[in-house]
């Protein structure tokens, strides 16, 4: 038989057991190495149970602490005792109490009878690793660390800091270069004699006492000087999340355990049941002889470090509620918004209906009520057209509405009539397609049937709620696209500016727009707005228009359906 | 957060700690089977009254999901409740006449509680319609939830109340024991949630659903909270401020990511609006025990006189916690 296990268990003592009765049942010797801190009751209870097992060793026990010396300590002295009292093993396997054998001892050792002089051991120069949790790489060989870093985290922090400044170093000893890696390893007899045998094996075991987190080093460093040949990679299938601690396997894992073709996986929760009785049952004949391949679980555990770490863009929920400006995407998807279209058009949202593949929205934010497309009283995620709720949190309001309908673009009117809590936030939001005509809620007041001393006040006061709006949108903090026109410019040539926006949100068909939207008569609008000078308010935000003049043109282009070819 | 800030809020604590203190006298034992709780068990805590047709499924519920012991307050129950519960094996139970108000509507009396047996334990603290559901609870039992909780050093996990309700009136179809009430009322609100942060507890306000929807649309300030922190790794010191909302120390409610993330949490699928709804508030409207008044069941008197659906037509039909967590409701978070 070729390979043997060192087992290093600290808790759930009866899987551990499970485990080694697996394999030594096989005939492939365990030597185990129990922490200290298992109390000694427990110990003999767990070491009786098997007794009934020739194969199976204990070897001196370590108390084990996590990131240091100790856990090599007792890897080494068991190691040392599977070497010695098993002459026949060739390659050591070393595995964890929380480890489990995903496929059948004989494909293992067939995999390794093939190729009895190849170490695998996942080693890495410094440079190259990606992986390590708190900046210290290269750090960790040449630094001091005697304070706990689980217990004592500030202290060990500071004096991290204190040798920084004062630029303290330890010498690495001569012909060590540092590399990292996976703690679990399968290793050569031949290497591991070399590695043990080694004449300044004393002063590495001093030098490595205090390195950081020497499990992961070790090994990996000292193979380098007597392997011929390292397959960098670990046997054991271990994935460890952001902060460094290694993903749980359960039950509903079994699929994508089966099929990773992996020897051995870890961390396997202690009451996963399914996963022990079925992966430990002796079915044994697979023999597929398949490379371990990881990829889908890479893949499932790689999107979870995504999901904490960058989450959904645009949700706002229990458990993901950013900061201003880390939503990573204010809102989930683009969408646009119109201001006055719907004033300067009689059938704008009907047109836009029809010539885009959007929802069509009216004054979402309107001061009545929420005007959803085609009047509905409840829309998508059962908000509501209650204005009082939407302005209790108009932010909630747009980001639920932009959440609800991933998939479907959301477009819709606004003006200066509407609730303009939501302005600054909408200026910031990089889905946020704005266009503006500005000044053409001067229309409806002008077409209004209304004393014209109250058109004037209110003239005044949209202007007012407008210029500022505007200046919100001209801020250096908005990152919307936003384009505006004034009146003016708008009713010279509307088709050009609507084919643009049509072609950025996606039209309905491929071709050019054949019909503009009707615009309203605009017949007297430039003496509306001199009546308004005279009263002494300035309507500026429309743009120039003399009174007479542009009218005539903008009737006729209203009239007929426009025909751009 | 000042120092003086702080401080005052550890006086809060102490308050809510000695206040809780004071009112275990209320409380006489009626079934005390805390001998059998063991180190490691799940704990549940619960205040309830006249919950008898209830108590069945939500007992097994819970059984199913891995809590080893329940431990119940009941508040002057005259339908057999107490009775019921003084013959399971896995409760012990307390009662009390006093004022569910003056208990802080029961936290008081579930904070002593906590703190005399739930101390290193996880404790869920659930009233009798309120079901938890996590990521993979299909799969996976509560304590692997826990433990994984533990294994990340998190304490509290929070997990948000989702009202459900029945299509059509919701007196339509009735409860009987020991149904799983989801299959009456299975539809609920999936998308329209406003979250406020609490600058001085650090929790997330959470307000939304059918009720706002429905009973508070002209007043939507005044509809209630959804936020919940229902399951915590229980410490002496803890106390809970304002039902299971928010805690003290506050770095226990800080059950989600600020920076983009998403933390892991669940949902409490709530089965209040049941048949058993109208004669509840009926009753809740006389004894006036509740928050504010009790103007929340007078909010629903009002409307569900009228029109008894909670129905509409962007109404979502539960399946699973998939679904949830799809809809953005609960997150995975980095269980995987």
């Amino acid at each position: 038989m070729s390979v043997g296990f060192v087992m290093l268990v600290h808790e759930a003592l009866n899987r551990a057991e499970q485990v080694a009765r697996h394999w030594a049942r096989r005939g492939c010797p365990v030597v185990i190495h129990v922490d200290k801190r298992v109390d000694r009751q427990e110990f003999a209870k767990f070491a009786s149970s098997l007794s009934d097992l020739e194969n199976v060793k204990f070897s001196g026990r370590h108390r084990c602490d996590w990131g240091t010396w100790s856990l090599v300590e007792a890897t080494i002295s068991a190691t040392r005792q599977m070497l010695a009292q098993f002459p026949e093993v060739r390659h050591v396997y070393l595995a964890s109490g929380s480890c489990l054998p995903l496929r059948p001892v004989k494909e293992l050792v067939a995999y390794l009878e093939k190729r009895p002089l190849t170490d695998f051991i996942e080693s890495v120069t410094t440079e190259d690793v990606p992986w390590t949790v708190g900046g210290l790489d290269e750090e960790r060989f040449t630094l001091r660390f005697p304070f706990s870093w689980k217990k004592h985290r500030k202290l060990f922090d500071a004096y991290v800091r204190l040798q920084r400044r004062v630029g303290f170093k330890r010498r690495i000893p001569a012909g060590l270069v540092p590399h990292m890696g996976s703690q679990w390893w399968c290793l050569t007899r031949q290497t591991l004699t070399a590695v043990f045998d080694d004449p300044s094996f004393d002063e590495y075991v001093r030098y490595f006492r205090k390195v950081w987190i020497p499990d992961e080093s070790f090994f990996q460093t000292m193979v380098r000087l007597y392997s011929t040949n390292i397959e960098s990679r670990s046997l054991t299938l271990s994935k460890f999340d952001f902060q460094g601690k290694p993903h749980i396997f359960y039950d509903d894992h079994m699929q994508l355990l089966r099929r990773s073709d992996c020897f051995v996986a870890r961390k396997i929760w202690p009451f996963a049941n399914k996963l022990y009785d079925g992966l430990l049952s002796d079915e044994g004949t697979i023999m597929t002889g398949a490379e371990p391949n990881p990829g889908k679980i890479d893949r499932i555990f790689s999107k979870a470090t995504e999901r904490r770490t960058k989450g959904r863009p645009g949700l706002y929920m229990q458990s993901r509620f950013p900061n201003d400006d880390w939503e990573n995407g204010k809102t989930s998807a683009e969408y646009s918004v119109f201001e006055g279209f719907a004033e300067l058009f009689e059938d704008f949202e009907a047109w836009l209906d029809r010539n885009i593949s959007a929802r069509a929205h009216g004054h979402l934010f309107g001061p009545e009520r929420v005007e959803f497309a085609g009047g509905a009283e409840v829309f998508s995620g059962a908000l509501t057209d209650s204005a009082a709720i939407r302005d209790y949190n108009p932010q909630a309001f747009l980001t639920n509405l932009i959440w609800n309908t991933r998939g479907e673009r959301q477009t819709f009117q606004f003006g200066p009539r509407d609730n303009q809590a939501i302005s600054w936030f909408m200026a910031k939001d990089a889905n946020a397609q704005i266009s503006v005509i500005s000044g053409a809620w001067a229309v409806p007041l002008f077409r209004s049937n209304k004393d014209f001393s109250v058109i004037r006040k209110e003239a005044a006061r949209l202007q007012k709620i407008e210029a500022e709006h505007l200046s919100i949108l001209r801020s250096p903090w908005t990152k919307a696209r936003v384009r505006v026109w004034t009146l003016a410019e708008f009713v010279e040539a509307p088709m050009e500016p609507l084919q643009a926006i049509i072609d950025e949100i996606g039209a309905r068909s491929a071709h050019q727009l054949t019909t503009a939207p009707r615009m309203v008569p605009l017949e007297g609008f430039g003496q509306f707005l001199q009546n308004l000078k005279n009263q002494g308010m300035h309507p500026y935000l429309m743009g120039d228009f003399t009174p007479g003049a542009a009218v005539g043109r903008n009737r006729r282009s209203a009239d007929k359906p426009y025909l751009v070819k | 957060m000042s120092v003086i800030g702080s401080y005052r809020l550890r006086l809060q604590r102490k308050r809510w700690r000695i206040r809780a203190f004071r009112k275990r006298r209320e409380l006489t034992a009626v079934a005390d089977r805390t001998d059998a709780i063991k180190p490691d068990d799940i704990l549940l805590f619960s205040t309830l009254r006249n919950e008898r047709v209830r108590l069945p499924y939500f007992l097994r519920y819970y059984r199913d999901m891995g809590v080893a012991h329940f431990l119940i307050v009941d508040n002057g129950s005259d339908d057999g409740s107490a009775e019921y519960l003084r013959e399971q094996k896995d409760v012990s139970l307390w009662t009390t006449n006093k004022s569910y108000k003056r208990a802080r509507f029961g936290v008081d009396w579930l904070n002593w509680l906590q703190r005399k047996y739930g101390h290193g334990h996880w404790c869920l603290v659930v009233d009798p319609d309120e079901f938890l559901i996590y990521p993979f609870c299909d799969t996976r039992p509560l304590r692997a939830l826990t433990d994984w909780l533990d294994a990340s050093s998190i304490r509290s996990f929070g997990a948000m109340l989702v009202d459900m309700y029945p299509k059509g009136p919701i007196d339509a179809q009735p409860y009987r024991a020991g149904d799983d009430p989801f299959q009456i009322a299975s539809w609920f609100d999936s998308g329209n949630y406003m979250i406020r942060k609490n600058p001085k507890f650090g929790n997330l306000w959470i307000q939304g659903g059918p009720r706002t929807r429905a009973f508070f649309s002209d007043n939507p300030e005044r509809a209630p909270a959804l936020n919940k922190i229902p399951l915590v790794k229980w410490e002496r010191g803890f106390t809970y401020v304002s039902s299971t909302h928010m805690l003290l120390p506050r770095g226990l409610n800080h059950v989600y990511d600020e920076w983009g993330g998403e933390k892991t949490s669940g949902c409490l699928l709530h089965a209040k609006f049941l048949d058993t709804f109208s004669v509840k508030a009926k009753e809740e409207l006389e004894r006036r025990q509740h928050y504010a008044n009790s103007h929340e069941y007078r909010a629903y008197e009002a409307r569900l006189r009228d029109d008894p659906d909670l129905w509409c037509r962007w109404s979502e039909k539960f399946i699973n916690w998939r679904q949830m967590e799809i809809l953005g409701l609960m997150s995975k978070g980095n269980w995987a």
